[in-house]
């Protein structure tokens, strides 16, 4: 019985999380396919092969053109129906949750979400889960088949282990609803600025610094602290902040040495984004504020008192 | 236009919620608040409504005591309620919940069926889209922007790669996000009046559903094991007496981060 791996591709890449589930569920055994949906993407099936992918199953249709869910559900529905796949394994992303959980209403099939690792416990598989705001770890399975899980982007690395997959087409009859929402436009973000992926220390500003005019602020911490700058979701929203800069589950997972967050409450939507900072700093008035339970150092108070005076100590400390 | 706003009664604040090690479910004896990220879907019924008219129906799945989150959304302006209740349904998980409510949902026949974009004790972000599945109808995640006209709805939302615009027809079902509004507070008129609004209770066999189908006999997944999360360095926590600059610098420093 094997375990069907979706594999979610843009503009001709298959993206790394997906492959990072496809090489944890290649380690953990047994038989692992991965599936494709789209269209013209035949060619990018085969380069799963790399990944631990024995086969690919591959939905090529104009239908599945753009990156809506449900004719994924109708197109995973049926294989799982045809082929008796027993598992199928999601990255967690915008479209992979809709998918994953239309596809666990229309099979009845148990979805477990936000796993962080995936294990085989006595013969069977059991997600591992942070739940509370990470207070508790829960270890949680099902108890049927299909089962359904959706692992937190960006868990598990994508690892090259060679080899070649058998590419298999197979064709999808597609439900009236499932072709009614349909895609108007499609806007990619430019990114623009210093990338905050790669920088040693990011300074970043939420909705407490009241205005976007109070960017300045960070702006003048991050350059003297020799940072980039960041923003939640909830400003960039707003239009705050340019996009590019946006962390969290919508935008960049960092792991900078040092986070600064000003005026961030720590939703758990931008938490998952920044949570492997080596030290992160909050300030918030807020001494409620979920980022103090998994900061390092927090400081309740006014950032707009506080930020210019830390800025002027970092600048007079390093002249 | 009928519009049907899904609500969830939570345990307030994180911070006391807890996990029965018995049961392994959410422990739901204590206070509870509406979850916060529905507040925004409320708001965005109400504002459709105010401005073309219609009916705005809060639907939720809980205890009795989701009553007072029920109370708190025809506070802050729905019409009516509908409460799905019953002691056979705790512990449903995903599958078992969406049966119960969209069977609900299907009586009511609403235009439009919005949702929050999580829930607050569960992280979850799925029930949307399972919903929509029961019900046949296209569905829209994570709506930042949302028009309502010429008996479509158009959702402009963001994903990992930027924007996306999305129309589907109505009856739909949408998801929005929390950076949709800034949800109104109840008025007291608002307050004192949602005693007297029209609200009811149903039973999962009212909605024509077996007792083995919610519960946890109806569900697929189930808890093993609950353990402690993995140690993590102490927080320093200071409160700012004017210091906290000349503080935050000496933290940085001892760690060699400045």
């Amino acid at each position: 019985m094997p375990t069907a791996v979706f594999l979610e591709h843009h503009e001709g890449e298959l993206l790394k999380p997906s492959l990072g589930v496809l090489s944890k569920a290649a380690e953990l055994g047994g038989d692992v396919v991965g599936v494709v949906l789209g269209s013209g993407v035949r060619e990018l099936a085969a380069r799963a092969g790399a990944y631990g992918a024995a086969k690919v199953y591959v939905a090529d249709a104009p239908e599945l053109e753009r990156p809506m869910p449900q004719p994924r559900v109708d197109a995973l529905a049926k294989l799982v129906r045809d082929t008796g796949i027993d598992t199928v394994l999601f990255a967690a992303s915008v479209l992979s949750a809709d998918v994953a959980a239309g596809l666990s209403a229309r099979l009845g099939a148990g979805l477990n979400w936000d796993l962080t690792d995936l294990v085989q416990q006595d013969g069977s598989l059991v997600g591992k889960r942070p739940a509370l705001g990470d207070s508790v770890y829960v270890d949680v399975g099902w108890s049927a088949e299909p089962r359904l899980a959706l692992v937190r982007a960006g868990t598990f690395e994508p690892k090259e282990s060679g080899g070649d997959a058998e590419v298999e087409d197979f064709d999808v009859e597609f439900e009236d609803f499932s072709l009614q929402a349909t895609m108007l436009e499609q806007a990619h973000a430019e990114s623009e600025g210093p990338s905050i992926e790669e920088a040693e220390v990011i300074v970043a500003g939420g909705r407490g610094l009241g205005s976007p005019d109070n960017f300045k602020l960070v702006e003048e911490l991050a350059q003297a602290l020799g940072g980039a700058v960041a923003a939640t979701r909830a400003v960039v929203d707003a239009g705050w902040y340019p996009y590019a800069t946006q962390v969290g589950q919508t935008g960049k997972t960092v792991s900078p040495k040092l986070y600064v967050a000003c005026g961030i409450s720590g939703a758990i939507q931008h938490k998952v984004g920044m949570q492997s900072a080596g030290t992160i700093v909050a300030i918030n008035k807020d001494p409620n504020a979920p980022i103090f339970e998994f900061c390092d150092l927090g400081v309740v108070g006014d950032l707009h008192e506080i930020v210019p005076k830390l800025t002027e100590l970092v600048r007079s400390r390093k002249s | 236009m009928k519009i049907a706003v899904c609500v969830k009664h939570v345990p307030e604040g994180t911070t006391h919620a807890r996990i029965d090690p018995q049961t392994k479910r959410l422990d739901r004896s204590g206070e509870g608040a509406i979850n916060a990220f529905d507040t925004h879907a409320v708001e965005e019924a109400l504002k459709i409504r105010d401005a073309q008219g219609g009916e705005v129906l809060v639907v939720s799945m809980g205890p009795q005591s989701a009553q007072d989150t029920i109370r708190k959304a025809l506070a802050m302006g729905a019409d009516g309620a509908l409460l799905v209740s019953d002691d056979g349904a705790a512990g449903s998980d995903l599958v078992a919940t969406t049966k119960a409510l969209a069977a609900a949902l299907e009586g009511e026949q609403p235009d439009l069926v919005l949702f929050g974009q999580q829930s607050s004790d569960s992280d979850g972000a799925v029930l949307w889209a399972a919903v929509a599945d029961r019900l046949r109808r296209p569905v829209i995640s994570q709506a930042a922007e949302l028009t309502v006209a010429d008996g479509k709805v158009t959702g402009k939302r963001q994903t990992e790669f930027g924007y996306d615009t999305i129309e589907a027809p109505l009856p739909a079902v949408v998801a929005v996000s929390d950076a949709i509004n800034e949800p109104r507070y109840p008025s007291l008129k608002g307050i004192m009046g949602a005693r007297s609004k029209p609200q009811r209770s149903v039973s999962v066999s009212e909605l024509g559903i077996d007792a083995g189908e919610v519960g946890e006999a109806g569900s697929k997944t189930v808890v093993q094991a609950l353990n402690d999360p993995p140690p993590r360095g102490e927080t320093v926590k200071i409160e700012d007496d004017g210091s906290a600059p000349e503080r935050i610098v000496e933290y940085l420093a001892e760690r060699k981060l400045i």
